[in-house]
């Protein structure tokens, strides 16, 4: 079986902090990382391989130095990685995006592809359905675990907002993966030495044989408006009183709020 | 010249600090408490191949170097010292003397098992009238046939409890002093051999040290570890490279009460600010972290010379002097900054301070490093 | 493309076993508010299986049509069936902005739709207005809600967006509104039906919605070991209890009562903040409340930026003690 994993370079956002004085933010020295959802999405593919010998590749869209993040899927155990990279691409919005993917996938060859839900500087969950529709095949998103007969079957948790749903489909299929669906295997040692002299594929718009006027910015349908720091709620009356007083003053409170 | 850890070895730096944090740091404070082996992560760590990292890949290791090594001792230590020397004592004083002396016989058999982490290595030189004078080796080896007969015993066995494979110095030829030394590669099944008592420490709490005990123990002479004779040489050249295991170990000590007394001090209010702010504590961090950056780079620069080839053993023993007394100075100083707090186990520079001072005395004391480098000064 | 013949606002209405979601209701308001700035009206696509007699009701919260498809294929939600209907429906109808729940539902069937109708889709809004130039303003947070990004979808058509539930205000119900209800049928092809649903089954996880309380207790770091203290005051207050990311990490409380960015958003008339600092992913998921009491024992901390009233004190004193009083005020009543 051959598997294809969506990967996405992000800054880890638990890390970005606001300027206090500014209100922007405060991007240096802020890690870069694989968006969670997508490392549990090749440990699912990962776990895959483990039992049925599957060959496994990472592709990403990015910058060049996305480079790192194919490296240490690499470390992971990934077979191969590919890396999209054009100037021509940037400013896509997930339409784009995902079109600018599933122009590369169309060119390959594979019975799953994986995504991960969502990525934390997007939160948007939009590219692996869209990859999906471009590529004509069917989808299931927040995947919680993946089940494999070995031949073509799978059976999938999905999780929903009340518990969860049993789904069956055969391949090819593409699956969106929740970060909770499993705990993402470390690098490597070995994989790492490994990894640094594997060589990645780099591919530009013509590689892929794309419809330039379907990427990047010129290919996205939405564009930002414009971007803001979130306006600071001007803060309200503060007390540094004993437990007795302040317990009067929110009871007061409440009871002018008519909340008791 | 170049100071920039390469690219493989800034993955795998990243590499080994999360899953430091992740794995390791969250039952520090209670394999320290309990006194417990943590033998859950050391197979964890295998699973990653960190009990391997500069085996080549033909003997079942990682293919690494010892810059790799060396970063991984750091982290560890960071968050745990005793999973730190662990990792250094199998690595440094068991899996490279076979990998450095051993026979290719040798290597085939026991690399690729302790590489991967299945066994557990470890090293006996030290014995009751042996300790800085390792030349006063009392454990006899006689020739019997196709073995030696070890009779005798060893102290202060780090991993010693829950080692497969160790290696032992005897005395093959009392006459001929330190000639007359030979090393074993010592299975833990062999009849005749047994551990004994367990230490109680101060520090790397979690960490096995103990006595290993030889009475008539017949080890089969294909389980010599270079010539007869030649184990006083071999155990001063494990110990050199022992030592960046020891110096990457106090570096990551001090680094890890570094980190935490940062965390602290902005945290920490007094007199209506963070005590950071005061600039009695800036400069004495500063200072700290200066010495600790130094260390860094001495444990760099021997690991770095190791891997090349050139000649690293004054360059491993200044670099465990200097970074065991700047981890004990930091960590002392870490616990002074967390005042009351700092003395008591909710924060964890009490653990780091106590297991910083080990590093001064293991491998070499601060004394037999000074010696070391002297006697290349005045030779 | 011919923007001018695109119009009307359009709501996807989710049901989840006939049972109209509450993120629908939500929705409908909203689309008001934007089809009354258009001078447009309020459409609701309402797919299912045996639904038509609650069509109407959506008409009591703002629909001025209703597009209703009832049909067996759509009795569970399954993505492919879904968006061959309202892609259908979409083609049809040429609305000028559709907007979705961001639930699980609304989150696959809307970039699903997006790629077949090849137009934008905004995820996750917080706001939704109408421009000068009558184009619809998408404000979503972005960077783990460190920033907001107001979208546009100029040259496309629909403007589609997700919204999270929680975030938009219902219309109160109003029983004397009439809409017009249309019966939509749409052309399956069931060759492309390759997903088969087994079984759907709900977790016993407390089934709470901590987004639809009126009252929230939410409890952080500083609340340490006490947790019991904050039941006892969500008891008196008849409040739910909820929980930063820290608490709900350290297995104290379940995730489903998580407040901020990876958990839930929550609007409630009362949030009492006690023991959180406010990182800045737990003041996205509650900053919009419309009362907010804080208590901390530091005084710097970001959640007394957002509060109503802030208590720089010792949560796990205050707490009972509060409780204790309010007993005796609810006594007295």
């Amino acid at each position: 079986m051959k598997i294809i994993v969506c990967i996405k370079q992000v800054p880890d956002t638990t890390e970005i902090k606001i300027n206090p004085v500014t209100g922007t933010l405060v991007r240096d020295g802020v890690p870069s990382i694989i968006n969670p959802d997508d490392k549990s999405g090749l440990e699912a593919a990962l776990s895959l391989k483990d039992e049925f010998g599957s060959h496994v590749t990472v592709i990403t869209m990015g910058p060049p130095q996305a480079d790192a993040v194919l490296r240490e899927a690499l470390a992971m155990g990934a077979d191969d990685a590919i890396l999209l990279t054009d100037r021509k691409f940037a400013g896509a919005d997930t339409l784009a995006t995902s079109n600018a993917l599933a122009s590369a996938l169309k060119k390959m060859e594979w019975d799953l592809i994986i995504a991960g839900r969502q990525a934390i500087d997007g939160d948007t969950a939009q590219v692996g359905p869209q990859i999906a529709e471009h590529l004509d095949i069917p989808q299931i998103s927040y995947t919680e675990e993946v089940k494999y007969d070995g031949k073509s079957l799978f059976t999938i948790k999905k999780q929903t907002e009340e518990g969860y749903q049993i789904l069956e489909a055969q391949a090819p299929l593409l699956l969106t993966v929740l970060s909770s669906a499993n705990k993402p295997r470390y690098m490597n040692v070995r994989g790492i030495v490994e990894a640094i002299d594997k060589e990645v594929k780099v591919l530009g718009v013509a590689d892929i044989g794309a419809d330039e006027s379907k990427m990047g910015l010129k290919g996205s349908p939405t564009k930002v408006h414009k971007a803001f720091s979130k306006g600071v709620k001007s803060a309200g009356e503060q007390f540094e009183v004993e437990a007795e007083e302040a317990v009067g003053i929110i009871i007061s409170k409440l009871k002018e709020k008519f909340i008791i | 010249m170049n100071f920039e850890l390469n690219k493989k070895q800034q993955l795998f730096k990243q590499m080994i600090r999360e899953f430091a944090d992740k794995e390791i740091q969250p039952i520090a404070a209670e394999i320290d408490e309990n006194e417990t082996f943590p033998v859950e992560s050391v197979k964890k760590l295998a699973k990653y191949g960190v009990m391997g990292i500069p085996v080549p890949v033909q003997y079942g290791g990682a293919g690494g170097d010892n810059i790799m090594y060396s970063i991984a001792v750091e982290e560890l230590s960071r968050v745990c010292g005793t999973t730190g020397v662990i990792v250094s004592a199998h690595t440094s004083l068991c899996v490279a003397p076979i990998l450095e002396f051993g026979t290719e016989d040798q290597k085939k058999k026991y690399l690729p098992k302790l590489a991967g982490g299945e066994w557990l290595g470890a090293f006996g030189l030290t014995e009751p009238n042996a300790g800085t004078d390792a030349s006063a080796q009392q454990t006899t080896a006689v020739e019997e046939e196709d073995a030696y007969v070890l009779n005798g015993s060893k102290i202060f066995i780090t991993n010693g409890a829950h080692a497969d494979v160790y290696i032992v110095f005897a005395m093959t030829d009392k006459s001929a002093g330190i000639r007359g030394i030979t090393a074993f590669i010592v299975e833990r099944d062999t009849l005749g051999f047994s551990t004994g008592k367990q230490e109680l420490k101060l520090g790397i709490r979690g960490s096995s040290t103990c006595e290993l005990i030889f009475e008539n123990c017949r080890i089969p002479k294909e389980n010599l570890l270079g010539k007869v004779g030649k184990g006083f040489s071999i155990a001063m050249k494990t110990l050199d490279g022992g030592r960046i295991g020891i110096a990457a170990q106090a570096l990551g000590i001090a680094q890890g009460a570094i980190d935490e007394t940062v965390k602290y001090t902005k945290e920490r209010k007094q007199f209506g600010r963070s005590i950071a702010q005061f600039q009695n504590t800036q400069f004495q961090m500063a200072d700290l972290y200066t010495k600790t950056e130094a260390s860094r780079l001495l444990v760099r620069s021997a690991a770095y010379k190791k891997d090349s080839g050139i000649p690293y053993s004054t360059d491993a023993a200044m670099a465990k002097l200097f970074a065991s007394e700047t981890a004990m100075e930091v960590t002392t100083k870490a616990v002074q900054f967390h005042g009351g707090y700092g003395y008591t186990r909710e924060y964890p520079v009490e653990r780091m301070m106590r297991d910083a001072k080990i590093t001064e005395i293991y491998e070499g004391t601060s004394e037999v490093q000074k010696m070391v480098i002297a006697a290349k000064m005045f030779k | 493309m011919d923007l001018s013949s695109y119009k009307d606002v359009f709501v996807f209405v989710e049901q989840r076993e006939g049972v109209i979601q509450s993120v629908a209701i939500e929705l409908l308001g909203k689309a008001r508010d934007l089809a009354d700035a258009l001078g447009q009206n309020v459409v609701a696509i309402f797919p299912g299986s045996n639904i038509s007699d609650k069509a109407k009701e959506l008409g009591y919260y703002g629909a001025d049509k209703v597009i209703c498809i009832d049909t067996p294929e759509l009795e569970h939600y399954i993505t492919e069936q879904y968006t061959q209907a309202v892609y259908q429906v979409i083609t049809e109808f040429k609305p000028s902005i559709v907007l979705f729940g961001a639930t699980t539902i609304g989150r696959d069937l809307g970039p699903r739709l997006s790629a077949r109708l090849e137009t934008g889709l905004t995820a996750d809004c917080t706001k939704l207005e109408i421009s000068e130039e009558k184009e619809l303003l998408m404000t979503r947070p972005a960077f783990g809600g460190n920033l907001m990004a107001t979208i546009v979808c100029k040259e496309h058509r629909p403007q589609m967006s997700t919204v999270r539930p929680g975030v938009m205000r219902k219309l109160e119900k109003d029983t004397s509104r009439k809409c017009e209800i249309i019966e939509y049928s749409p052309k399956f092809n069931a060759s492309k039906f390759k997903v088969k649903l087994v079984k759907s089954v709900k977790e016993a996880k407390g089934m709470v919605d901590i987004s639809e309380a009126k009252i929230l207790v939410s409890g952080g770091r500083g609340v340490g070991a006490e947790f019991k203290n904050l039941k006892d005051l969500a008891n008196v207050l008849n409040a739910e209890v909820s929980a930063s990311r820290a608490v709900v990490d350290a297995g104290v409380v379940s995730h489903d009562r998580q407040v901020g960015q990876t958990g839930k958003t929550v609007r409630p008339d009362l949030y009492l903040a006690l023991g959180i600092s406010g990182a800045i992913q737990h003041l996205a998921g509650m900053e919009e409340s419309d009362f907010i009491v804080a208590i901390n024992k530091d005084k710097y901390a970001p959640i007394f930026q957002v509060s109503d009233l802030g208590i720089v004190g010792d949560v796990t004193k205050i707490v009972p003690l509060l409780t204790e009083r309010l007993s005796k005020v609810k006594l007295e009543k």
